[in-house]
């Protein structure tokens, strides 16, 4: 139960999107997402969107699996868009009180759902076409700049790593103790707040003690095969750019492109 | 009357995902009330997800598992009631305590199971003393406690529920050969004096030797043998087949056959070969001295 959670998990695969360079598909999305905001009117979203349609069509992975991971982020959606649908200008729909909805306003918060949901679209697309292991080398390797303030982005990278390699492991510790908590007939599905709280302390204690014990365990055989930071350190997995990283960016470049001069000569107000 | 009967259980992990995978596959068995059940089988042959659903941790994707005759998941809201019935211990499961005392660790199931406190009290002290638990160390906190003490008063924290059948995972993976003998022993002497039921699960073919009536035999989520254990050991080759090994003892006794000497089948635990061995070492000394 604790295993179904869909949003940021990675998906083995060999399609267009897996096969993407790690650095390369991080850098493209941050820039889908900030192109997302760039784009202020529906012609340009709908070029962002349609890219972003593209990586999920190319990345092997069910359309339902990204619907999935839109439910968790639901309640946030619907938040905003009713929240934005009191602003803006335009002619007045409906009035009560200081609440009024004009046409703006049902333009705004319409504009801002897609907005939503082509993010959470894009940054799905990484994580569910890119291990975590993949990830963190990318993010190490474009942090490295950050060495010459004296960040130290090796040891950062290594600690993304572990923290990321020990969710599914406590995961499923955490599924252990509350089985043998259940078998000796804990109940964790009813009574009040303050008694599902304390509820979880027959699983935490324990939890704590074995993420203890296995860090002390995991720094001895660290130390023990020398392991003594980032100096010197070679990969076994070389990063190269391919042919198809370059197309790839390239056509992302051009509809970024496309965003800012849509941006720039679309004004009508509705769209 | 048999005291749990599995009829065409299957357990499916993650269906509909790339991780989908079929654990038990339509197994059928019934254990009897009062027997000692062996359950082998390799790694990831389905043993534990099997287990866990013979006290309502997991649900069976299809299929129904029967406690005294009734249908455990009939009032899913009641299914703690079953797990009072049916005690598992998990492997290694020194790692769920968490009280301040062990007297505290080990009554926490009698408490969940509601009982008086003069109640707790006296079936806490009967299972610290079925796992033979020094007293003064249940006021002590569990993690001062060493590692085979820990393990001991996990397993007097499912006793004390005072379960109709008892359910042991690997009860004695990882410890020295001393260890797992007083662990074996005091759940023997357990299951002798209170006469319920026992599921032992292990890949130690030596373990499940000494103490079980019956032997049920896991390959690839499926129930491959359960038999009386000389029924099973008979067949060591198709043992083999599923990567299991017969005990020790046994392979030394079919060894010695093979090379002609007069020992007997069916020999499987330490005590039946010293019996079947000292008469021919007898003989042979007499066959020297008249020599």
């Amino acid at each position: 139960m604790v295993r179904d959670v869909t949003l940021g998990q990675f998906l083995p695969g060999n399609s267009l999107m897996h096969r993407l360079d790690p650095r390369v598909k991080f850098v493209l999305v941050l820039s889908v997402i900030v192109f997302i905001f760039v784009a202020g009117n529906f012609v340009g979203l709908a070029v962002v969107a349609a890219l972003v349609f593209a990586a999920m069509a190319t990345s092997g992975v069910s359309i339902g699996r990204y619907f999935k991971s839109l439910k968790v982020i639901l309640f946030v959606v619907l938040f905003t868009s009713i929240l934005n649908l009191f602003y803006g200008g335009g002619e007045v729909l409906w009035e009560w009180g200081f609440l009024r909805i004009t046409t703006g306003g049902i333009r705004n918060s319409i504009f801002i759902a897609v907005r939503i949901v082509v993010l959470i679209f894009a940054s799905s697309v990484l994580t569910f076409t890119t291990s975590p292991t993949q990830l963190t080398d990318a993010l190490e390797r474009l942090m490295k700049p950050l060495k010459l303030i004296r960040v130290p982005v090796h040891e950062v990278a290594m600690m993304m790593t572990i923290a990321l390699r020990f969710i599914p492991t406590l995961l499923e510790e955490t599924d252990k103790i509350m089985n043998a908590q259940k078998a000796r007939g804990a109940d964790m599905e009813s009574g009040g707040i303050l008694q599902r709280v304390r509820s979880l302390v027959p699983v935490l204690v324990p939890l704590f003690v074995s993420s203890f014990r296995r860090a002390y365990d995991l720094a001895m055989a660290m130390e023990c095969r020398c392991y003594n930071g980032g100096k010197g350190r070679t990969k076994m997995k070389v990063l190269h750019i391919a042919p198809v990283d370059i197309v790839v960016s390239c056509v992302t470049a051009a509809a970024c492109a496309g965003v800012v001069l849509l941006r720039i000569f679309v004004t009508h107000p509705y769209l | 009357m048999s005291v749990l009967e599995v009829k065409n259980v299957s357990y499916i992990y993650g269906p509909k995902t790339p991780f989908r995978k079929v654990a038990v596959d339509d197994v059928s068995f019934s254990i009897e009330e009062g027997e000692c059940v062996g359950l082998i089988g390799h790694t990831g042959s389905g043993k534990s997800t099997l287990i866990q659903q013979l006290n309502g941790l997991l649900r069976p994707t299809s299929g129904t598992v029967l406690l005294h005759g009734k249908d455990i998941w009939e009032q899913p809201k009641k299914i703690r009631s079953v797990r009072f019935q049916v005690g598992m211990v998990f492997q290694y499961p020194e790692y769920q305590l968490f009280e301040e005392t062990v007297f505290k660790d080990i009554a926490f199931g009698p408490k969940n199971q509601k009982l008086s406190e003069p109640e707790i009290g006296e079936r806490v002290m009967a299972a610290a003393d079925f796992v033979g638990m020094d007293r003064n160390l249940l006021e002590k906190s569990p993690f001062e406690l060493s590692g085979g003490e820990k393990r001991r008063a996990a397993i007097a924290g499912v006793i004390a529920m005072d379960p109709d059948v008892l359910i042991l995972d690997e009860p004695t993976a990882g410890l020295d050969p001393m260890g797992r003998d007083m662990i074996l022993g005091q759940i023997m002497e357990y299951h002798k004096k209170r006469r319920n039921t026992i599921v032992l699960v292990s890949h130690s073919m030596e373990d499940i030797a000494e103490t079980a009536d019956r032997i049920l035999v896991m390959n690839q989520g499926k129930v491959a043998m359960f038999d009386q254990p000389a029924q099973v050991f008979a067949q060591g080759q198709e043992l083999q087949a599923m990567g299991l090994q017969v005990p020790q003892v046994t392979r030394i006794m079919t060894m010695l056959r093979e090379k002609g000497y007069p020992v007997p089948s069916g020999v499987f635990t330490l005590r039946q070969a010293v019996e079947a061995l000292l008469p021919l070492l007898q003989k042979k000394g007499e066959g020297a001295s008249h020599g």
